[in-house]
This record gives C-alpha cells, structure tokens and sequence, in this order.
C-alpha cells in the first residue's frame, strides 16, 4: 500500500549505487513534464484566475487584471466557512486517531503473532475503500435518516429533541468525514508499529515500567512518525472535502466547508476568480501547516 | 495499554470493525431491495437488480465510462510513475530535491484545489471539457502515488543482478526486461491497482473536469437528490465483491509462501 511507502521507508536522500547517466534524464523527461503541465502550470492558472477582475463588456466573463482585493473580499465573506473547515478537519482527524491508533496498534502489535488474522483485519480496514465514497455517505445518511433506526432509538430516549434531524448538522459532517479517513490514519501507524521491536517493550516491563509508563515512553515515541503522516493524510483530505458538508449528503447549509465554497463558486456560480483564490487560500494554508508540523516533529522524511 | 490491553483491545477492534463495515454491509443489501422508486426503505429481497443491471441504463453507461477512464489513466500514470521511480532510487542528477518536492506536492495538494486549478487550465486554454481533460486530470493525481509505491519496490532490488546481468554481455534492454522488470512488476501491479482504485473512485477533480462526461460516482451524486437506483449499488457491491477477492488471493498466497519458505529453511 502507498500509505506503508509514505510512513516507513526511509527516503534514503542519496542512492546506493548513484550514477550520472542520459538515461536518467530519458527516464524523468515524461513524467516531470507532466507534473510541470498539468500540475505546476494550473497553480499558476489559478493565480492568473484569482487575480481577475469582471469583464465591463461582456457580462460573465473575466479579464486579467491585478485585482488582489479579491483575496480580501473572499476572506471577509467566507472566514466562517473557512474557519469551520479548519475546525471540522482537526475534530475529525481528533476521532480518527482515538479509533485509528489503537486499531494500528491491535493489528501491529496484538496481532502480530498471528500473520493470517493479520493480514484478514488489514483487509477490512481497507475495505472501505472498495465499496463507492459517495454510497457509503449515503448510507450513513440514510441510517440517520429521521425514519431511521438510530433517530428513533434517540428520540424514544430523549436524547434527541423533537423537531432535531440527525443528518445536515456539525455532528453529522464530522462523524461523516472522521469514518471516511479512518483508514487513511490507521495504516501508517499500523506500519511503524508492525515493524516496532517487541524486546523493546519487554525491555520497559523489566525494568519496572508499568504498562502506562511503558506506554508512554516507549510505545507512543516509536509511532511518532506514523501518527504523523496518519494525521497529515486525514487533515489534508478532510479540510479539502466537500462531499461530506454539502446538502445532498450530510451537511445542509449551516455546515457549508471551504471545498462547498469553491465548487459552488466555480461550477454553479461561476465566479472563477473567487474560487481561485479561496482554492489558493485553502493550498497556501495547508502548505504552512504541513511545513511547520514536519518541522515541529522533526521527522523531514516524509518528503 | 498492556493491563486493559489484554481484552480491552480485543473488544475496541471489534467494535472499531464493526463500525468500519456497517455502511458497506448497508449498501451491499440494498443491492438486494425491491425498490420500486427510491432505494430509501426496505421493501423485501430480490435478486432482480443483480439480474438486470443494465436495465439502469445511464448506471451502467457511468460504469462504463469509468472503467474506460480507469484503464487509459492507471496505464499512463503507471508508465510515467515507474520510470520516475526508477530514475529516483538508482541515478543522481541536479534539482534532485525539486523534482522529488514536484512528485510529493500533488499528494498533500487537496483535491479542490488540483481540480480547480486544472479546470482553470483547461478553460483558459479554451479546451473544451470532457473524457479526455479527466483522463488527464486521474494521471495527475495517480502519479504520484504509483511513484510512492513502485520506488519502495526498486530499492529493495539489488543492483548487483543487474551488474550480473551486464556481465553476461546482457545489452541495457535486454538487462531491463529480462531482469529488471520482472522483479519491479509486483510493485508495478500494486502501483496500478492502487491508481484504478483512487480513478474509479474519484468524484471531487472529476467534477471540476467532467464538463457533460457522466462517470460513476458524478452519476451517483447528480442521483443522489432524488435518489440512488438499486442498480448503483448493485455495482458497488460486485467491484467491492471483486476488490476483496483479490486482495485476500493475495493475501493468502502471501501467507502460503511464508509458510513453504519456512519448512524449507
């Protein structure tokens, strides 16, 4: 799986037997000049975009300009909605890894002396990336739904007020977004602890560490790195989304996330240059956030 | 941990798994409803939507198109992954950093904003919207992954075969297909089914990118407002069906190996 690659192995910076060679150049032309077109090129499109201003000519159409109050006038009008993604994203990447970590940590650890079971429990943890994204959203809003099983067990117990669905509201989307990337953080920390030596934490017993202390010490450090790209590949998707806030799903219009925002403004609205620079926004505070969190925990090889 | 651990874990897995599975066991028996209109309550078993998918006519063209999209940008994003997996772990060459920050950016780049800015491309390019601007949309996004996977593959091969095979007066192609590739292809086959899946399965840059083009999770969520036929989830279910198939086949062969390598050493 990608997600083992992008946890454990070692970049090693510097190839073993590194040689100069035309080859290499044969072998990287394609590809880089792919990245360069259809990846470096369009951030570039979206800055032109952002930086647009409307056509006085023909309406609903954009010049290029230097029109950088858009920035401005994006952030004024849709800080709730960014700010929510910011907040909705960190609680659900929060859920993720309380169910993530000890899950990695059952099927790397607990599992260990038994490869079948093992190798079964991975495969229902990747199992829902099988079955569609959209339908199994779908599904959790349809066992929400006010007919459903779960609304009238809540309401029968007073938990849930008369008059209150379930779906379309914050606990909704971030319930939605936390079971989608569950997977997404707890297969890199199953990959850092599947390889953690288990003498290591014989070693904590022995010398009177109780298990908490063990735990703490020794267990947690050791998994640092897989915690750390389990959160970043759940937070990054998460903050992104707008499948799980958009109305047809679970979200309504009390909910609406910055991905809501730009697809609205690209697709339906057609105010390109909005949507560019919120999309520019949402990339430029995604791009701090990773720097300094791989920074903070030091583990700069995950690039 | 280890205290509770002893059963406390067991059961949190457990109920962990179960969570994992409920939607999937959800969709795969409403395959089986009698829906007449709205697939939303349960109106008895039926095994008519397994029958006759295709009755579903526009579910079946989506699922269609999205294989065809699958195959065309797994292809791709493939070939160009590999080779850049190779040159990655076995050449030095300037701007080294650059180009593996080049591959590693798509990944931690939302996907709103690839799709956006593609779309921004495209309609500033005037190129009109369609199959072919997500075909090139899915090998963008897959790349990166394939070069992820297929690198890891590469530096566990040992060079010295290779120099083996130069040895043996093996010309440079000769020394690649006959050695090289061989023992990349089980990376190269876990790259492909990784980038087919993360295709198939894409809405959000597919629908920056579509234009008119129908796939099958955009036909999903245009249904999803007035409700999803049974028949979509009958496809769900069979690709789900298949996906595990393999991946357990693998497994198993996996753990059969391990124990043949371990009886005979």
């Amino acid at each position: 799986m990608a997600f083992t690659a992008f946890s454990s192995s070692s970049t090693a910076a510097e190839p073993a037997v590194a040689r100069r060679s035309p080859i290499a150049l044969f072998l990287l032309l394609p590809g880089i000049l792919y990245l360069i077109l259809f990846f470096v090129t369009p951030l570039i499109s979206l800055v032109i975009t952002s930086l647009q201003e409307p056509d006085p000519l023909r309406f609903g159409t954009f010049t290029n300009a230097f029109q950088w109050e858009n920035y401005v006038i994006v952030l004024e009008t849709y800080g709730e909605q960014s700010l929510r993604s910011a907040g909705f994203a960190a609680l659900a990447t929060l859920f993720a890894l309380l169910i993530g970590f000890p899950l990695g940590y059952f099927i790397g650890i607990t599992l260990r002396p038994y490869p079948l079971l093992q190798g079964l429990a991975l495969v229902l943890v990747i199992a829902p990336f099988f079955i569609s994204f959209l339908l199994r959203t779908l599904a959790w809003k349809q066992i929400f739904s006010d007919e459903g099983f779960v609304a009238g067990v809540l309401s029968a117990l007073a938990i849930l007020p008369p008059g209150q669905a379930i779906t379309g509201t914050a606990f909704s989307v971030i319930f939605g977004l936390t079971y989608n990337f569950i997977p997404f953080m707890t297969l890199p920390i199953y990959a850092t602890l599947a390889s953690l030596d288990l003498r290591l934490l014989e070693a904590g017993n022995d010398l009177y560490g109780s298990p908490a202390v063990t735990f703490r010490t020794v267990t947690l450090p050791l998994s640092a790195a897989g915690v750390m790209s389990g959160t970043l590949l759940t937070f990054i998707p998460a903050a992104g989304d707008y499948i799980n806030a958009s109305r047809e799903f679970l979200g309504s219009t009390d909910t609406t996330m910055i991905g809501n925002v730009i697809e609205t403004n690209f697709l339906v609205l057609q105010n390109f240059p909005a949507a560019a620079a919120l999309s520019l926004v949402l990339m430029a505070a995604i791009l701090i956030l990773v720097s300094l969190y791989v920074k903070r925990s030091g583990t700069e090889e995950l690039l | 941990m280890r205290g509770f651990g002893k059963w406390g874990i067991w059961v949190y897995a457990g109920m962990a798994f179960t969570f994992l599975l409920i939607p999937i066991v959800y969709t795969i028996a409403f395959s089986f409803n009698d829906a007449r209109r709205t697939n939303i309550l349960w109106r008895g078993f039926t095994f008519d939507n397994w029958l006759n998918v295709c009755d579903a006519q526009t579910v079946c063209e989506a699922f269609g198109t999205s294989i065809l999209i699958g195959v065309v940008a797994t292809f791709l994003a493939t070939t160009l992954g590999t080779m850049i997996a190779i040159a990655l772990v076995r050449y030095r060459f300037r701007f080294r950093n650059t180009t593996t920050l080049l591959i590693f950016l798509p990944m931690t780049t939302p996907e709103v904003v690839l799709g956006a800015g593609l779309a921004a491309q495209f309609l500033q390019a005037g190129v009109p919207k369609g199959l072919g601007t997500i075909i090139l949309a899915h090998t963008l996004f897959c790349l990166s992954f394939v070069v992820v996977t297929v690198r890891a593959r590469v530096a566990s091969i040992d060079p010295a075969l290779e120099e083996a095979g130069r040895d043996l007066y093996g010309n440079p192609r000769q020394v690649f297909w006959r050695i090289t590739f061989p023992m990349l292809l089980p990376g190269i086959v876990a790259a492909a089914l990784l980038s087919f899946a993360l295709s198939f399965d894409d809405f959000i840059i597919t629908n920056f990118n579509r234009g008119a083009e129908v796939t099958f999770p955009s036909y999903v969520y245009t249904a999803a407002a007035r409700g999803i036929p049974p028949e979509a989830n009958v496809i769900a279910s069979a690709v789900f069906f298949l996906a595990i198939a393999l991946v357990l086949i693998a497994q198993v062969s996996a753990a059969v190996r391990r124990r043949q390598l371990a009886a005979t050493t």
